[in-house]
């Protein structure tokens, strides 16, 4: 028993004993205690900001560990959002449902624009392996096209960051002009089934919960497993000094727009998970204002920390849904300065909070003092 | 083209320039104000949409006065001042308890300000309300100029685009013929230097950060000319000027104003032809895919950093 948990925790996707401490302790939270502990409404709501984890995951990659800050993350989980509502809506508009329509048989939206067949790029959309296919695959041909035209040329840094903004701001606009192929501003509502198999039961949420739970920690593992690896090393060289690996003969746009791809495949998985538990899609989580707040949440948890991006998450989002139902007033000032006091005083966030306080218990280090080198876990008392 | 004829063609292309041209100068003077804090301190300031915010509530507050004691004449003047020292003062102190805390880390100003708009938006809404709310406009300004029967150029725009190059020039003076613009250049070129033949680059920071600030209260003031204002106005310019500073080439003030220029028209004249998202989209695609060429932006300055 014991020389197989050393096994496990010597393997690199876990971390070592202080990432599997973090992982079991996550895994707890989010497959036992969670599920038990609250009902299924607020289950729901909770796996919904799970699948926002997945884009602070993905920050973490990108921004904590790469030094590459995107502020067009809701790019990714857009599209891979919209990929998964478009073959749940083509799937809900059969002729039977629609027949009222001008034309049966299309998304309704489009047949209130004034469409009469379903647009060439809606066609692959018909099949599920074709649109598993396309949501992982678009968000990356995207993501390699943006990252080939611009670290080729060396843009880095802020400019990177303001033009990703930009883009988010051209992809939401366009989804919003474009009424008759994409919802426009409502976004692709009514989904029901995926195959026939209806997603609003009782039974179909708690199944989606944890496929995404899964999903994301298989997230997880990636991420550790690519971190861990030489790779890893030099992403944080690259972060840290540039100009020196690229002085020791690495190509280092290489680097960073592969990272750049597995980042946005991160994030399109959230956004397919959102459209599965939520029911719709709509462009209001992919244009500026939801790619910077996917920032926030991985800022809170800690910019390098692939565990305290899910906690970051969880408690901004439990945070914004407490205030906005009770306070809406002082929502968006604590949302400010939560924004301020996290880059101002908490650069590391919680997860730097955590290393700085919690390891000095000792309950803790009996546990963690083998490693004391790449901390980057939670105590269990994070509220979620 | 689109069954117009070449004489409507003219006219319409007269006439959204001119359309254009208040837009433009509203991107200018905000343009200005990012290009001075962006292009020469390297600081990205979110939240300049607010303090673009701050001098339209100050211009239509101070509108209100003027209309209960009658002098809706001549207030525009002191509202721009009025704008320019309201929106200093607060980048002043901003800069002094925030800014310079985050020079180090450029990425990291860029959440911190986005974190003070979001506060400031919140407190315009809990201040004025969430409604939008109008200047009363000089009478002089209401009219509109008629080179043709077909042309139609209201007259506001045409003084808006006065202030901007009055400002424009003012940028200008400030920092290439003045005491304070040589020790900003200064400054940026090599800190460590400036510091050592005595410019107190700490204040130099905090004075060119609350300028660009003020700028943008001007911009306001020029706002409230064309639309109404609301909490959240800012954030519909806040990308258009970013990319206004970026496309133009950081620290180039030539650069900002032919980039302002060119996105303003662009956007004005396309959205006649096409739907005004469309127009919007196909604008700011075109400058991402130039910048994806030419990543310095079209003047870029020939500095080694």
């Amino acid at each position: 028993m014991n020389t197989l948990f050393n096994k496990i925790a010597s393997s690199s996707i876990v971390g070592g004993k202080q990432g599997l401490l973090g992982l079991a302790v996550l895994a707890a939270l989010i497959f036992i205690i969670l599920p038990l502990g609250v009902d299924l409404f607020r289950l729901n709501l909770i796996g919904k900001y799970l699948t926002y984890a997945f884009v602070a995951v993905s920050l973490v990659l990108l921004w904590g560990n790469g030094g590459i800050l995107s502020l067009g993350q809701g790019i990714f989980f857009g599209l891979g959002g919209y990929g998964m509502a478009m073959f749940m809506k083509l799937e809900a508009s059969d002729p039977i449902t629609t027949k009222i329509q001008t034309t049966p048989g299309i998304p309704d939206f489009m047949d209130w624009n004034q469409l009469t067949s379903i647009p060439w790029f809606w066609q692959p959309f018909k099949s599920l392996p074709l649109t598993i296919l396309a949501i992982l695959v678009i968000p990356a041909l995207f993501a390699y096209l943006i990252g080939f035209a611009m670290f080729k040329r060396r843009v880095g840094g802020v400019y990177f960051a303001i033009i990703t903004q930009a883009i988010a701001l051209i992809l939401s606009i366009l989804i919003v002009g474009q009424q008759g192929f994409t919802g426009g501003v409502n976004g692709i509502t009514d989904l029901k089934t995926v195959l026939g198999w209806d997603t609003r039961t009782d039974a179909a949420k708690y199944i989606l919960y944890y496929l995404n739970g899964i999903l994301l920690f298989g997230s997880i593992f990636l991420s550790r497993y690519i971190l861990s690896s030489k790779f890893g090393m030099l992403l944080l060289a690259m972060r840290d000094k540039e100009e020196r690996v690229r002085f020791s003969g690495y190509d280092v746009s290489d680097f960073k727009i592969f990272i750049f791809c597995v980042a946005a495949i991160i994030s399109a998985i959230g956004g397919a998970m959102f459209t599965l538990q939520v029911g719709f899609m709509s462009p209001s989580f992919v244009g500026i204002v939801p790619s910077i707040e996917m920032v926030i949440f991985c800022a809170v948890g800690g910019r390098a920390s692939l565990i305290g991006a899910v906690y970051g998450t969880l408690l901004v989002n439990y945070g914004k849904t407490f205030f906005s139902e009770t306070y809406p007033e002082l929502w968006l000032f604590l949302m400010g300065g939560l924004f301020i006091s996290v880059v101002m005083f908490f650069p590391d966030g919680i997860a730097g909070l955590y290393n700085k306080y919690a390891r000095k218990i000792k309950f803790l280090n009996r546990f963690t003092e083998t490693n004391k080198v790449a901390a980057t876990t939670e105590p269990k008392g994070a509220k979620a | 083209m689109f069954g117009y004829s070449m004489a409507d063609i003219s006219n319409i292309v007269v006439m959204q320039g001119f359309s254009g041209l208040s837009m433009f100068t509203v991107l200018l003077l905000m343009a200005l104000g990012l290009a001075i804090i962006f292009g020469q301190m390297g600081v990205i300031n979110m939240a300049h949409g607010e303090f673009m915010t701050i001098g339209a509530y100050t211009t239509v507050m101070l509108s209100k006065v003027a209309a209960t004691y009658g002098f809706v004449n001549y207030y525009f003047i002191f509202a721009i001042i009025l704008a320019f020292i309201l929106a200093f003062a607060l980048g002043y102190f901003i800069e002094f308890v925030m800014i310079r805390h985050l020079y180090k880390r450029p990425l990291d100003t860029l959440l911190a300000t986005w974190g003070l708009s979001l506060v400031m938006q919140q407190v315009f809404r809990s201040t004025f309300g969430a409604k939008e709310v109008s200047a009363e406009l000089p009478e002089w300004m209401l009219g509109s100029f008629k080179p043709t029967p077909d042309i139609d150029i209201p007259i506001n725009g045409v003084f808006v685009m006065f202030l901007a190059l009055l400002v424009t020039a003012g940028v200008y003076l400030f920092m290439y013929r003045s005491r304070w613009g040589l020790r900003v250049r200064a400054t940026v070129q090599n800190r460590i230097m400036a510091g050592a033949v005595g410019i107190n680059t700490q204040k130099v920071d905090r004075v060119t950060f609350a300028l660009g600030c003020g700028i943008a209260g001007i911009a306001g003031a020029a706002f409230t000319t064309i639309a109404s204002t609301g909490p959240t106005t800012g954030t519909l310019y806040i990308v258009d000027s970013f990319m206004v500073v970026v496309f133009g080439g950081a620290a180039s003030l030539m650069g900002t104003i032919t980039s302002a220029f060119g996105i303003a028209q662009a956007q004005s004249i396309l959205q006649f032809f096409m739907t005004s998202s469309m127009g919007k989209v196909s604008t700011l695609l075109v400058i991402v895919g130039i910048l994806m060429m030419k990543p310095e932006g079209l003047f870029a300055s020939k500095l080694r950093k």
